[in-house]
This record gives structure tokens, C-alpha cells and sequence, in this order.
């Protein structure tokens, strides 16, 4: 038995820490990474792990638990607080159109009304597992559709009570089923109520008046893993509790993450649970690809292909038009609705609850958690598709907003990009009576900017029509400050291929950045940091004692070897020999050093060296001897 | 009880020998008031009206420097540039300034003989600084002659300055509880050497 129990960790294990690597790699990511080793290590190929992955999962499913602790632990009250209209609104509409939609669809193939209402509740589910992980993976979560589709995860998992609640009732024999639920649950329908609300209030009791105290005693005893396993006990004890009321234990623990993000410990625990959820949550997306049925995809290839093509087409659509009508832009839209177009892993807790309840046969079942699993499987491949074709295409584009009729006045100065950088050189510019051009890609800076009575052109500047609207053909200069690299090298590009009489003044991310500018001819390059940094360091001459004209000298000389040191390293990094480059660097630094260094006698020899009296001093010992010897006779 | 202003210009004043000693000291003569312009204004960016403000707070204006090519560091030209404004040091309207004594305390690498006709700088410290004494007297105020501490480059150590730092302060002290013959000191060729002369007895 312990056997067989190790002898599966180390598959697991070993399946986690060869694919999982080679996924990133290939720029796949983690989770399809342990959903690919799940099909591979599963009994369909390589058979290492037979039926009990239904078992695995069943346990791995803790790591969702863990994962909405540590999603509440981030999420602090006031921030759930503005999330409630997204929450119940964009949620609510979601699970009911997405249902019923699915449900009509399940009626037209020929299902009879409840299983259709049963599985419409079930395909309108996504999987919080799979779309967080993702999410979080890909630095989406805190974005406009990431966040949209957070709310709507959350309000499924807060709908499965319910839906758990109604699937008795869609039973063969309803007043039985009836009798059955409020038999199992053991109580009224009103005590129900009563324990939830209950249980809510213990879970916030807990997390403010007893976790802390706990942790303060755990904290002076020194013992960290006690303080580990205290952690592990609030999460599982809050899951226990939850399932003994009947509520989802994710979304207890999601409360109580809730209720500790404003405590000192917020990242203690998040410390403390972060690998056990990593661990949990890859067991469970291994066991999803390992319960992937093979067989019966093999016999019925079409059938399960058409079924998750419509499934997810369907959710698509639906959550496209609540996107567009809670004002999601295009690009938020798009992430958010390819996010929750697969189904969930409750769908596989909710199918074998309706077969239970008898709502429809085994066979059907067998059908849709095969499609179930599958969607699940293709949502980070189509995350990937929409983050490489899609969203360049709807963000690029900015469909929703042609931009703006440029009226040129004949501005001598032209700005790309207003945000920090270039509005500080823009209000320079203002504030001495030039006129400036300002082009922004960013709708929203316009519009600030229109308010405060600027007139910003949205727009893309790398666009060559507009460069000409703006004026590029009679401006004196053009001053390119977008944030974007890439962006502003193409921009830079095109000024200089079409307008190669304008100067450009542009700023720079990094060295590499600085270097590519300078190559398309840009005449000076400022790196976006600099500035402050350099004023930074001057400060912290003077408060180390320096004087301050000191500091300022110093500073400049640095500035100034440290500006040439840049374009010489340009040449040698475009050579392209990275130890080469390193090597040089290592000798720039060395020699800004040698240079700050005031007991050098060269460091007069710069533009200070007319304040040095030392050679005089040298020629003052002979001159004043002999004046000496004058004087005494 | 008069107010003195050291109005102080060094650009290196980490490699100074006198003139860091003599400030060292003016820092402990009650009265001083002493003004770093490179530490103030590092960039040159000098705020005139602060300037200004100084000025008329006190009394005795001191301008202590090292005498660089026949002249002040630039730090003090540029001070002149932007603080003197006609209409408040000199022209019409412009008596802020009348009536206070001012004076250049300085430091020559040179030696005191390299400044006379025979020698290598053929001019003498007083005939050098004309523009100092016309600025002073355009402004209305009375021109001392120069507190001058020669042969700097040769001081090593402490006890190379302790005779003009003893000097120093007693001027100081002199000029601030008016115990200076200041018709004399106007006339000297320099004060540092002429001092003990000028002072009056401790007046009851």
C-alpha cells in the first residue's frame, strides 16, 4: 500500500518535473504543461496511472481550495467591495444566460428539459482552477478582463450551492428527489439558511479575533512549522467546516484569504500555503489531462469534437456580448470571454451528482466529462492564440476608436506618447510659448488630458499618415516619448525614413534600447530613469558629507564618462560578442571609479583642473625659497 | 554691536589649506554670520533676493576667497551679476547698501613681495582689486583694505596659519564691536599685516 502510494507520488512528480519545464519553454505554460503530462502518464498512453486518478483528483481538487485562500489573502475587503457589481451582475447574467443558451442547444439535439436545464447549469461553470492559474501565469489577473473574469469565477462558485440545491429536483422522481435533498441535508430549508449565515459569520469571527492571537504566540515561540501547520489547519478547518454546511469550501477559505488580507500575516501565510497550492493544484490539472477518455473520443471523434467546438463557441458569444454590455474595451473583451469559454471542474462534480440523482444515464455522462476535460485542455492553447494573434490585432487596431482628425496648426514640435516623460517636456514647452503637437495611444490619457484643457491627438504615431497629419513635414522637432519599446523604435524608423530633416529627441528604456535608437540616427537618446536617479545620487553625495558644488562636479564628470562610456559600448555590443561586452562594461565601471576617486592625482585632469594648485605648489617651494633668500638679505 | 557677513567662496574648498582654517575659526566668533555660496548654490543658480535679504541684515560684508587669477572664483562674479541690481545696490533708488563696510579677506599662493611693481604679478593687491573698491564705492558702501594671507601653497599644517587665524579673528571681533580706526584700515595696504595698529583699546 505505502508502496504503490510512494510509488505514484514519484510518477506524479517526475511527470510535474519533466513537462511542466519543457511547456514554458516552448512558451506553452504551466498548466498545460501538467495537463500534457497528465495524457502522457495517463492510461491512454503510457497507462503509469490507471482509473484511481479519479481518486487524485478528488484529493488534488484542495489545491482550488488553497488557491482562492491565497486569491483572498490579495483581495482586501474594500477591494471585494468594488467588485460587486461585476461579481453579481456580470455573474449572475453569465450563469443564467450561458445556462439557459446551452440548455436550449441540449434541447435542440433532442435531451429531454431537465437533463437540458442540468446540463445547461453545468457547461455554464468555467474552471477557476485552469483560468486563475493562467491568468496569474500571465500577468493578466489584475487587468480590466482579468478581473471581470475573477468576478465571474467567483459568483460560479458561490452558484453551486444552489445548482447542488436544484439538481434533486430534475431527478425521474421529483417529490422523492425532494424529499431526498431536504432528507440528506437533515434540517428545514430555513435552519439551512440560518447555518450558512452561521458559518459565513464564523469563518470572519475566525480570521479576525482568533488567527491573530494564534500567530502572535506561534510567531514568539520561533517555530516555523508550526506556524506552517497552524496555516495549513485555518485553511482545511474553514474547508471542513464549509462542507458541513453544505457551502463550497473554496469559497470559505476565499472569505477568510479575504478577512486576513488586512492582518500582518498576510505574507506569512501566503509564504507558508504558496507550495502546497503549486503542488495540489499540478496533481490536479495531471489527474484532468489522465481522465481524458481516449476510448470513447476515438469512437465518436466527431461527436466530441463538435460537442466542445459549440460548447465553447456558445460561451464565447455569451460572454462577448455581457462583456461589451458591462463596457469592457475590445481587448478586455476578447481575454475575458476566451478566459471562461471552458468548462469547469465542477461540471465533473456536478455530472456524477446527476447521474446519482438519475437526471440522465451513465453513457450521456461518459460523454460530457469527456468534453468537459477537453475544453479544459484547450483553454491555454487558446490563451496563447489570443495573446499571439488576437489581441495584437484588436489592441493594434483600437477598432472601438478611429483616431482622431489631427488639425495641423503648424506646430514647430511634435510629441509622441504623453504620459509622465512627455507631458514634462511638453509643459516645459508650453509654459515658453511653443506650440506642440501631442499624439497618445492611450484613449483615456486623451481624455484627461481634453479635461484639463490640453489637446492630445489619440492615435497611433508609428503610422505614417498620421505622422504627416501632425505636421512631421514642417516641424522642427520631434520629441518621442512612449513608454513601449518596440513601439518607439518603429516610430523612431519611420520619422527618420520619412522625414529624415527631423531631429528626434527620444527616450529610451535601457542600454540596448539607447543603442538601437542611436543606430536609426536619433540624435539624442535619454534614458527614461536617468534624471532621477542622477539627482538621486547627488543627494546622497551630500548627505555623506560632500559639499554640494562637490557632489555637483563630481556627478557631472561621472555623467559625462559614463555618456561616452554608453556609445562606446554601443559598438561593442552590436558586435554582438556578449563577454566581450561584459568585459569592457566591467572595465567602464573600473574606470568611473577610478576617476571619482579624489586621491587620484588625474582627477584634476578633466575640466577641474584649473582649480589645482598642486604643480604650483611643486614650483611656489623653489620660487618662494629664493624670494625667501631675497627678502632676508 | 555690528553683524558681519562672511560671504565664503571655495569651489574646492576640500583642498583648501588657509582659507578652510580661517573659516573653521570664523565659525566660533559670535556675530559671523558665514554664507558658503558654492554649498548654497551649487549650480550657480543664485537667488538674488535671499542674497539681498542678507545683505540688509547685516552690517560688515566680508567676502572671503582665494585670489584666483587677480580675481574672485566666478561663484562671486556671478553673486555681483545677480544680486547688485540697480535700483536696490546702486542708481537711482538704490541705497540698500549705503553706509555698510566691506572688505575681501583672501589667500595668494604667491608671496607678499610677487605683488609690487618689481615683482613677478607687477601690480599690488589693492591696485588689483579697483573693481572691488569701485563696486563699493558706486553702492555706497566704505572699502576696507584687503585682509591677504600670502604664500598659501607653502602651509602645510595648523601651525603654518596660526598667526593670520589669530589675525583674523581679532579683525573680526574688532569690526564687530567697532574697535577698528576705519579711516586707517580704508588707507592700509593690507590688514592682516597692519592690524595691531588700527585696533583702538578696549573702550569702557
Amino acid at each position: 500500500m505505502t508502496d504503490s502510494v510512494l510509488a505514484q507520488a514519484f510518477i506524479y512528480l517526475c511527470a510535474a518535473v519533466i513537462f511542466v519545464p519543457i511547456a514554458k519553454r516552448l512558451g506553452l505554460g504551466a498548466v498545460l504543461g501538467y495537463l500534457l503530462a497528465g495524457v502522457i502518464i495517463g492510461p491512454f498512453v503510457l497507462g503509469l496511472i490507471g482509473t484511481e486518478g479519479h481518486h487524485v483528483m478528488h484529493f488534488a481538487e484542495f489545491g482550488v481550495v488553497m488557491m482562492l485562500f491565497l486569491v483572498g489573502l490579495e483581495l482586501r475587503p474594500a477591494l471585494l467591495w468594488q467588485l460587486r457589481r461585476p461579481i453579481l451582475g456580470l455573474g449572475g447574467l453569465q450563469v443564467a444566460v450561458t445556462g439557459a443558451v446551452i440548455a436550449a442547444a441540449a434541447l435542440a439535439l433532442g435531451v429531454t428539459v431537465r437533463p437540458a436545464i442540468a446540463i445547461g447549469l453545468t457547461f455554464a461553470m468555467s474552471s477557476t482552477a485552469i483560468v486563475l492559474s493562467t491568468l496569474t501565469e500571465r500577468g493578466l489577473l489584475k487587468t480590466g478582463g482579468g478581473q471581470s473574469a475573477f468576478s465571474v469565477l467567483l459568483f460560479q462558485d458561490i452558484s453551486v450551492i444552489p445548482i447542488l440545491a436544484v439538481f434533486p429536483m430534475l431527478g425521474v422522481t421529483v417529490a422523492a428527489a425532494v424529499n431526498d435533498a431536504t432528507a440528506h441535508a437533515g434540517r428545514p430549508a430555513w435552519l439551512s439558511a440560518l447555518v450558512v449565515v452561521g458559518a459565513v459569520v464564523g469563518v470572519i469571527a475566525i480570521g479576525r479575533f482568533v488567527v491573530r492571537p494564534v500567530f502572535q504566540f506561534l510567531a514568539a515561540a520561533k517555530l516555523r512549522e508550526s506556524f506552517t501547520a497552524a496555516a495549513l489547519a485555518i485553511v482545511v478547518g474553514i474547508a471542513l467546516l464549509m462542507l458541513q454546511v453544505g457551502l463550497s469550501p473554496a469559497l470559505g477559505t476565499f472569505l477568510a484569504g479575504v478577512v486576513l488580507a488586512d492582518s500582518e500575516y498576510r505574507h506569512e501565510l501566503e509564504t507558508d500555503i504558496e507550495p502546497f497550492k503549486g503542488l495540489l493544484l499540478g496533481l490536479f490539472f495531471i489527474s484532468v489531462g489522465a481522465q481524458i477518455d481516449f476510448g470513447l473520443i476515438g469512437s465518436r471523434p466527431l461527436q466530441i469534437v463538435g460537442l466542445v467546438l459549440s460548447t465553447m463557441a456558445l460561451k464565447l458569444v455569451v460572454l462577448h456580448v455581457l462583456g461589451r454590455i458591462f463596457g469592457l474595451d475590445r481587448p478586455a473583451r476578447w481575454l475575458f470571454s476566451i478566459a471562461l469559454a471552458q468548462v469547469g471542474e465542477f461540471a465533473f462534480v456536478l455530472l456524477s451528482f446527476a447521474v446519482q440523482q438519475r437526471i440522465f444515464d451513465p453513457e450521456l455522462a461518459k460523454t460530457l466529462v469527456a468534453t468537459v476535460a477537453i475544453s479544459m485542455v484547450l483553454t491555454p492553447p487558446a490563451f496563447i492564440v489570443l495573446e499571439r494573434y488576437v489581441l495584437p490585432r484588436v489592441t493594434e487596431r483600437g477598432v472601438d476608436r478611429p483616431p482622431d482628425e489631427i488639425v495641423d496648426e503648424g506646430a514647430p514640435v511634435v510629441i509622441a506618447g504623453y504620459g509622465r516623460f512627455g507631458q514634462m517636456v511638453g509643459r516645459m514647452l508650453r509654459a515658453n510659448r511653443i506650440r506642440v503637437t501631442i499624439l497618445d495611444l492611450d484613449p483615456e490619457m486623451v481624455d484627461v488630458l481634453g479635461r484639463l484643457g490640453v489637446k492630445a491627438y489619440y492615435g497611433d504615431a508609428s503610422r505614417i499618415d498620421l505622422l504627416h497629419a501632425a505636421g512631421c513635414a514642417h516641424a522642427k522637432l520631434f520629441v518621442l516619448a512612449v513608454d513601449n519599446a518596440a513601439t518607439a523604435t518603429q516610430i523612431a524608423e519611420n520619422v527618420r525614413i520619412h522625414f529624415p530633416h527631423l531631429p528626434i529627441l527620444a527616450r529610451c528604456v535601457d542600454r540596448p534600447h539607447y543603442w538601437a535608437l542611436r543606430s536609426l540616427g536619433v540624435r539624442k537618446v535619454f534614458r527614461e530613469t536617468f534624471g532621477s536617479a542622477y539627482e538621486t545620487g547627488i543627494e546622497a553625495l551630500k548627505h555623506l558629507g560632500f559639499r554640494a558644488h562637490t557632489a555637483h562636479r563630481l556627478a557631472q564628470r561621472w555623467r559625462k564618462h559614463e555618456e561616452s562610456s554608453l556609445e562606446e559600448l554601443g559598438d561593442v555590443w552590436r558586435g554582438g560578442d556578449r563577454d566581450a561586452y561584459f568585459k569592457r562594461a566591467r572595465g567602464a565601471m573600473d574606470e568611473a571609479e577610478r576617476l571619482m576617486r579624489d586621491e587620484d592625482p588625474t582627477v584634476y585632469a578633466g575640466g577641474d583642473a584649473g582649480w589645482n594648485n598642486e604643480s604650483l605648489r611643486a614650483d611656489a617651494k623653489i620660487d618662494t625659497a629664493a624670494v625667501d633668500e631675497t627678502e632676508t638679505s | 554691536m555690528r553683524r558681519i557677513l562672511i560671504l565664503f567662496a571655495h569651489p574646492v574648498l576640500e583642498r583648501s589649506r588657509v582659507n578652510r582654517r580661517l573659516l573653521a575659526m570664523a565659525r566660533d566668533v559670535t556675530g559671523v554670520t558665514i554664507h558658503d555660496l558654492y554649498d548654497a548654490y551649487p549650480t550657480l543658480d543664485i537667488d538674488a533676493k535671499r542674497e539681498q535679504r542678507l545683505l540688509l541684515e547685516h552690517d560688515v560684508i566680508v567676502f572671503q576667497h582665494p585670489f584666483y587669477w587677480y580675481s574672485t572664483p566666478a561663484i562671486l562674479k556671478e553673486w555681483q551679476d545677480l544680486v547688485l541690481q540697480h535700483g536696490w545696490a546702486y542708481g537711482h533708488g538704490g541705497t540698500q547698501l549705503r553706509g555698510k563696510i566691506t572688505l575681501n579677506a583672501l589667500t595668494t599662493g604667491g608671496p607678499a613681495s610677487a605683488y609690487r611693481r618689481e615683482g613677478a604679478n607687477r601690480f599690488t593687491i589693492r591696485e588689483l582689486l579697483a573693481p572691488w573698491d569701485q563696486t563699493a564705492h558706486l553702492c555706497g558702501m566704505r572699502f576696507l583694505a584687503p585682509f591677504a594671507v600670502h604664500a598659501a601653497l607653502k602651509v602645510v599644517g595648523d601651525e603654518d596659519v596660526g598667526a593670520c587665524r589669530a589675525a583674523y579673528r581679532t579683525l573680526l571681533e574688532a569690526l564687530r564691536d567697532d574697535r577698528i580706526d576705519l579711516d586707517r584700515a580704508a588707507a592700509a595696504d593690507n590688514l592682516a599685516v597692519a592690524l595691531p595698529s588700527l585696533i583702538h583699546r578696549e573702550v569702557a
